[in-house]
């Protein structure tokens, strides 16, 4: 067991990405991730590794897809409007099958926006956002601990299967403070990369990194090929977080900063006998049906609580199918929902009185 | 009998996709000749952008890259800073190193990445199908200047090496054209010196190369060599904008 | 115990650090914590605040919807965080910075003129080490001892030479 040390969520992502080893970071300050670079920028040059403050979101992204073709460990970090500006690089990155590592500390938008936490940005991240029939791996932490493991675990994954793979977090998750632990760097896994364009040496034919394939023919195979790849993803590595769940009355679905006011919902309703069950996906693609799928019939009804207009909700009603209601409460602009908003809408729809304003 | 002339390693024996009397073919040969006379086609990673020569990667030998449009040059930045002992390469065209990709060919330049660059100016977009270049002339016909350009419509043509050159981070900066066996030579020996100045490690390199489009210039292949003599030399002039001492440069500068 | 403190007042004096020393403090208790700072537009110049729950069991949300403590430095911060203080809280508030005092008469107002005492002391900075005192005096947030240890742990090397007299004021506040 290691020691506990208060830091904030950012600095975690970039301890975490060190302690993967990745040793190429390439990004462009925005607020509320900046100070990843900041940690980056003094860590890079102690160790000897690389770090580029890029000349834009654009170019960081595809200083990323260069290092990973050269058969490194990379990673960029943005929010929202950067992420924006990302999307033809990861669009490009997933075509090319690149293992790559890009971090969403999630901001109000849409446009500039503001500065303040949301989660806007799950259709963007979850639901493609680039161009083209491809998935991200889109992992969610709901606080520093789970941070640092899942950004480890993010380039253990996009080793694994040739993907990029985001971790999500909404502006608290990057401004706060908690305890870390930093274990198990031991379970990295460092594949080796017989594909990497780094230099033939003369002794082999020679690499190619690319996501262009003009005959018709040989681009579907070439999707297809991603998309068996993607059915074995959903397989193997969706995750979920279910508590409470077990004859409850209310079901709450809801990730990050949402999951962790939702914990405290789950209390204030016990005091008045109602119990409220919470499935907090941490793999928001592949999103965790099965869990969903359980409990579909159980609740008097589902909830999804989320820090913009309702877009997991489109997942969670996937999920369910037809099954269960599920309502929406969400807050948007840099709000978060409160607990007592929260509470109010479980008792509703507890006491059979739900239904969407 | 000895053989004098053959295919160079580096370039891969299968027909070309470009038009007929295209000069990226020449440009290919040049650079896959450069690439086996230094011996580092098993340490170089080319970066293949997008435009005409998208699959460049097909030709070339050595380890590929293919990029965004405009985004070689920081592609190239993340192979180089990831493979420091090891030579990199982007192969861009005019839309896509002076439109799209300014902002990155003009940063990595400014950062002095150790890459080389090699700049294929045809005055034109060739891939899709003739439209007007940042470095098309003014008068010149287009697809998207039917007219003819004109500056107060569609502005001036951009001069890559002459902007370039005032980087502190660009090192060998260096125009040379294919018009002509002689311009040819020279463009080898600049390609060569631009690949030696990044084994050096003395920072960024660029060599423009004045190329043809006959196909969308609307010109048979020799017309063009000589509209490309009679017109673009004009407004882009050959030579060295910007030189460095090479380690092998020491015996000849001590006259 | 779980404690729910909101710290708030101007950019710059010194509000996000009380509330780290107070979560390091805990830590070194081996209890959990959390930190959520503002980071709106209002940190450069307008109001700062901070979230800091320190708790026997895992922390729920680090959003505090009822706080059992309030420190506030500015009037501004006073109005906007006073009716979140549950009944029965505390709140320690600098009285000259804070001319207004709470309207709430169900919470523990504990005011300190800090700024005063702190100036007295010689070192303007410690008005919020001051009011930290009365906070953990108050409600035991942490020991005395974790927040020296937080201390040491927090400020670097060549500021350590500080830390007795930060503990003083501490005691200070403690006593007032």
């Amino acid at each position: 067991m290691g020691e506990k040390i208060l830091m904030k969520g950012n600095e975690v992502i970039a301890e975490a990405a060190l302690r993967a080893g990745c040793r190429h970071y390439f990004g462009y300050p925005i607020t509320p991730q900046t100070e990843v670079a900041h940690y980056m920028a003094r860590k890079m040059e102690e160790i000897g590794g690389t770090f580029v403050q890029a000349e834009s979101e654009v170019a960081a992204i595809n200083m990323v897809y260069g290092a990973a073709s050269a058969g490194v460990r990379a990673m960029t970090s943005s929010s929202s409007p950067g992420i924006s500006l990302k999307q033809e690089g990861i669009s490009y990155a997933a075509g090319a099958e690149l293992p790559i590592v890009v971090i969403d500390i999630v901001r109000a938008g849409p446009g500039l926006g503001g500065i303040l936490p949301a989660q806007c940005d799950y259709f963007q991240m979850v639901k493609g956002g680039g161009h083209g029939d491809y998935h991200n791996i889109v992992l969610a932490p709901q606080g520093v601990q789970e941070m640092y493991e899942l950004v480890v675990d993010a380039f253990n994954l996009a080793d694994k299967y040739r993907n990029p793979v985001v971790v999500m977090g909404d502006g608290y998750m990057g401004q706060m403070m908690e305890a870390v632990e930093f274990r198990d760097v031991e379970k990295i896994e460092r594949p080796e990369k017989p594909w990497a364009a780094c230099g033939s040496e003369m002794k082999r034919e020679h690499n190619t990194i690319t996501s262009i394939y003009i005959d018709p023919d040989v681009l579907e195979a070439h999707v297809n090929h991603m998309y068996e790849k993607y059915k074995v993803i959903e397989q193997n590595e969706a995750r979920v977080d279910v508590q409470n769940c077990d004859g409850a009355d209310v079901i709450v679905a809801a990730y990050g900063t949402c999951a962790r006011v939702t914990k405290n919902v789950i209390k204030d309703a016990a005091k008045l006998g109602i119990k409220v069950g919470l499935i907090r996906p941490i793999t928001l693609w592949p999103f965790p049906k099965q869990a969903f799928e359980k409990y579909a019939t159980t609740p008097k009804g589902f909830l999804t609580v989320e820090m913009s207009m309702g877009q997991m909700i489109e997942d969670v009603r996937l999920a369910l199918n037809g099954k269960n209601t599920v309502e929406f409460y969400g807050r948007t602009g840099g709000n978060v929902p409160a607990q007592k908003a929260i509470l109010e809408k479980v008792i509703k729809i507890a006491r059979g009185e739900g239904g969407n304003d | 009998m000895s053989i004098v002339f053959q295919r160079p390693h580096a370039l891969i024996d299968k027909p070309l996709h470009y038009c007929p009397g295209c000069t990226h073919g020449i440009i290919h040969r040049l650079v896959a000749e450069v690439l086996d006379e230094l011996g580092i086609e098993g340490t170089t990673v080319g970066v293949a952008s997008v435009g005409c020569t998208y699959n460049s990667y097909e030709y070339f030998n050595c380890d590929m890259v293919q990029a965004a449009h405009g985004r070689a040059p920081a592609v190239a930045t993340g192979i180089r800073r990831s493979l420091p002992d090891r030579t990199v390469f982007t192969y861009q065209g005019d839309g896509d190193l002076a439109a799209i990709g300014t902002a990155e060919i003009v940063h990595a330049a400014t950062r002095g990445e150790k890459i080389t660059t090699i700049f294929v100016n045809n005055a034109i977009y060739g891939m899709t199908s003739g439209q007007m270049a940042p470095t098309t002339l003014i008068g010149q016909v287009t697809t998207t200047t039917p007219f003819g350009r004109k500056p107060e419509l569609h502005g001036y043509p951009v001069r890559v090496c002459e902007m370039l050159s005032t980087l502190e981070g660009a090192v060998y900066v260096e125009r040379v054209a294919v018009n002509n066996v002689q311009n040819i030579r020279k463009a080898k020996a600049a390609i060569k010196r631009a690949f030696q100045v990044q084994q050096a490690g003395l920072g960024f390199s660029i060599v423009e190369v004045l190329s043809i489009c006959p196909t969308n210039w609307g010109l048979s292949p020799e017309k063009a060599l000589e509209w490309l003599g009679e017109n673009m030399i004009e407004h882009y002039p050959l030579g060295n904008y910007k030189n460095v001492v090479l380690p092998s440069d020491k015996p000849a500068s001590k006259e | 115990m779980d404690n729910q403190i909101i710290f708030a007042g101007f950019g710059g004096q010194g509000i996000l650090s009380m509330g780290r020393f107070i979560a390091h403090a805990g830590l070194h208790e081996g209890k959990h914590v959390s930190w959520l700072p503002s980071y709106g537009p209002e940190m450069r110049g307008g109001t700062a605040n901070c979230n800091v729950i320190v708790s026997d069991e895992e922390v729920g949300s680090p959003i505090i919807s009822e706080a059992t403590a309030l420190v506030v430095m500015n009037q501004p911060s006073l109005e906007k965080f006073e009716a979140n203080v549950a009944p029965g809280g505390v709140i320690v508030l600098d009285s000259d910075l804070v001319p207004v005092r709470p309207a709430r008469t169900d919470v523990r107002v504990f005011a300190i003129p800090a700024t005063k005492m702190a100036y007295e002391m010689g070192n303007a900075t410690f008005a919020g080490v001051i009011l930290l005192g009365k906070l953990i005096s108050e409600t035991g947030v942490v020991k005395f001892e974790s927040f020296e240890a937080a201390l040491r742990g927090i400020l670097k090397p060549k500021k350590h030479y500080l830390i007795p007299e930060e503990m003083k004021a501490l005691k200070a506040g403690a006593d007032f």
